[in-house]
């Protein structure tokens, strides 16, 4: 960590020298941001500002090999402390921004719950989305635990050793791949899902269906239509307070557990958006160019509400998308806008989730889709779908072919066709029957 | 300390050293190497840590698996014989590395 001004300025008084651009979130989209914005010679000084007492930090390895303590923290570091020195950014680590002054053009104060000021001369929100919360009875109960931060893998990693039983709730990706690493590290592992199947609508049915079959014949324990009706603890009589003991079940069931993990989802983080009076609907309302509604400030990755940057996407159809990929597009597309050039935001979202020895690879958006082709190869443990809509591939759910999902991804960003007739033959390369549509 | 040099498509020179047991694109993205962009974090899912492996250092990595194998018929730059993707690359002790960037990773 480099010193500097606003690190340095301990009396909450003290309005520190430094200005220019702040961007609250040191998340993938707003290292991602810093870095663009250097890249293209803003020369202007930046301040990285998170509030959680880590240098930034990649998320997606946390509910993976981090928790299987296959890679370390240092590991999951963007950038090193000289990095960040030498390109004139300051990390400021631990600062939780409360509420923000606004000035008309642009510049403005954060004020941080510890009374420390950040001045600005344009500002930037990559805050990110917080863990949707459940709440039952029980639900405060020590050993109930998510997984969105640093912090919170900790917290699981310190409990695993003690814990033989884990409910896992929500079968979405979080809460499979966490699963997978448990029961890997050999916890007996029970996966709730409210709904009828798995990771809700972010991949078709027949994926769904698949990643359910799989998993089962893991072992994993994977419930449907399963619902969490209070968790218990242990009888303590009346000594100290116990953790969490059973999941009881709406049906009835107890399943016993001492560690109960929730991954139902996330909400975004529009606290200072409303504060600062900018359009909020389901996160902060971007333009193309990833500029809230008062024209100055930019708002970046899982916190925007932007239009559907899918070339061909209906007009005014929009989305919030919660991905690395989006992170740092959209985060390349704000660096310009605060560069005064125009980047339309346009690209074919993708995603991935390992699960087990499942690597799900997903290329573009399935919603809307009128047809798929499933291309499965049960020899060699490949299976993927494709997504149609009107006879023009749209987007595909690729497990453990990443040739297909190479193929698929490149023929979308090039605006080519996969004829569907001919995809699910597996001896034929995607590649070879794409068509410039 | 194993040291990496990257060459850049236009030809100019980045050597970076890094730590053993590190991967050749944790080295270069920590350092702001402009090369190399990794957007998955070395998850082996997305094929933007792309390198050219200088002829006489081939030997001295480890063999590929599958996986990557396949992903490296999706890379921006089409794979030559000498590709490999960087997040695969473990730096060992006194391994002195020498890898071209691709023109383009995404």
């Amino acid at each position: 960590m480099g010193t500097h001004a606003v690190e340095e300025a301990t009396d909450s008084a003290t309005v520190p020298s430094r200005t220019g651009l702040l961007i609250i979130g040191a998340s993938q989209s707003g290292v991602q941001l810093a870095v663009s914005l250097r890249a293209l010679g803003f020369d202007e000084h930046i301040t990285l500002l998170g509030d959680e007492d880590h240098r930034p930090y990649q998320r997606p390895a946390l509910s993976k090999e981090f928790l299987q303590g296959m890679v370390g923290s240092e590991s999951l570091i963007f950038r090193s402390n000289d990095y960040w020195t030498g390109h004139n950014v300051d990390l400021v680590k631990g600062e939780y921004i409360a509420r923000i002054d606004k000035e008309a053009d642009g510049t403005g104060v954060a004020h941080a719950s510890s009374g420390r000021q950040f001045p600005f001369s344009r500002l930037a929100l990559a805050v990110g989305a917080r863990a949707r919360k459940l709440e039952i009875d029980g639900s405060d109960l020590d050993g109930v635990l998510y997984l969105r931060n640093a912090d919170d893998a900790l917290a699981l990693k310190s409990r695993v050793g003690d814990a033989q039983d884990v409910v896992v709730i929500g079968g979405g990706f979080i809460g499979l791949e966490a699963a997978s690493s448990l029961q890997k590290m050999g916890k007996n592992v029970t996966v709730l899902e409210f709904g009828p199947r798995l990771v809700g609508r972010a991949v078709g049915d027949e994926t769904a269906e698949y990643f359910l079959q799989a998993h089962r014949s893991r072992g994993l324990d994977i419930r449907l239509n399963a619902t969490a009706a209070r968790f218990t603890a242990a009888d303590g009589g009346g000594e100290k307070p116990h953790g969490v003991a059973a999941v009881e079940l709406q049906d009835g069931t107890v399943l016993p557990a001492q560690i109960v993990l929730i991954g139902i989802g996330v909400i975004p983080n529009t606290q200072l958006a409303e504060q600062l009076g900018l359009d909020v609907d389901n996160g902060v309302v971007v333009d193309r160019f990833a500029l809230a509604s008062d024209g100055t400030t930019v708002a970046v990755g899982d916190v925007a509400n932007m239009p559907n940057p899918v070339p061909g996407s209906a007009p005014g159809e929009r989305i919030r998308l919660e991905s690395v990929n989006n992170a740092i597009e959209h985060a390349k597309v704000a660096a310009y806008s605060l560069t005064g050039h125009r980047a339309e935001y346009a690209g074919i979202p993708w995603f991935w989730s390992n699960q087990a020895d499942l690597k799900l690879q997903i290329a573009g958006l399935s919603n809307g889709y009128d047809q798929t082709v499933l291309r499965r190869d049960t020899e060699r443990g490949k299976f993927s779908v494709l997504y149609y809509r009107q006879g023009q591939v749209i987007a595909a759910d690729c497990v453990n072919a990443p040739l297909d999902f190479m193929d698929v991804k490149n023929a979308l960003a090039k605006g080519q066709n996969i004829p569907a007739t001919a995809a699910a033959d597996v001896a034929t390369r995607l590649k070879i029957i794409t068509t410039d549509s | 300390m194993p040291t990496v040099h990257f060459t850049d498509a236009e030809g100019s020179v980045r050597d970076v050293q890094g730590n053993v047991g590190d991967s050749v694109m944790e080295t270069a993205v920590r350092n702001g190497v402009p090369g190399i962009v990794a957007e998955c974090g070395g998850s082996l899912s997305c094929a933007t840590c792309h390198v050219f492996v200088r002829e006489d250092c081939v030997s001295q990595l480890p063999p590929m698996e599958d996986m990557e194998d396949e992903m490296l018929y999706g890379t921006a730059v089409d794979r030559e014989d000498t590709s490999r993707l960087s997040c695969q690359l473990r730096l060992t002790d006194e391994l002195e590395l020498f890898v071209t960037t691709p023109e383009t990773q995404v």
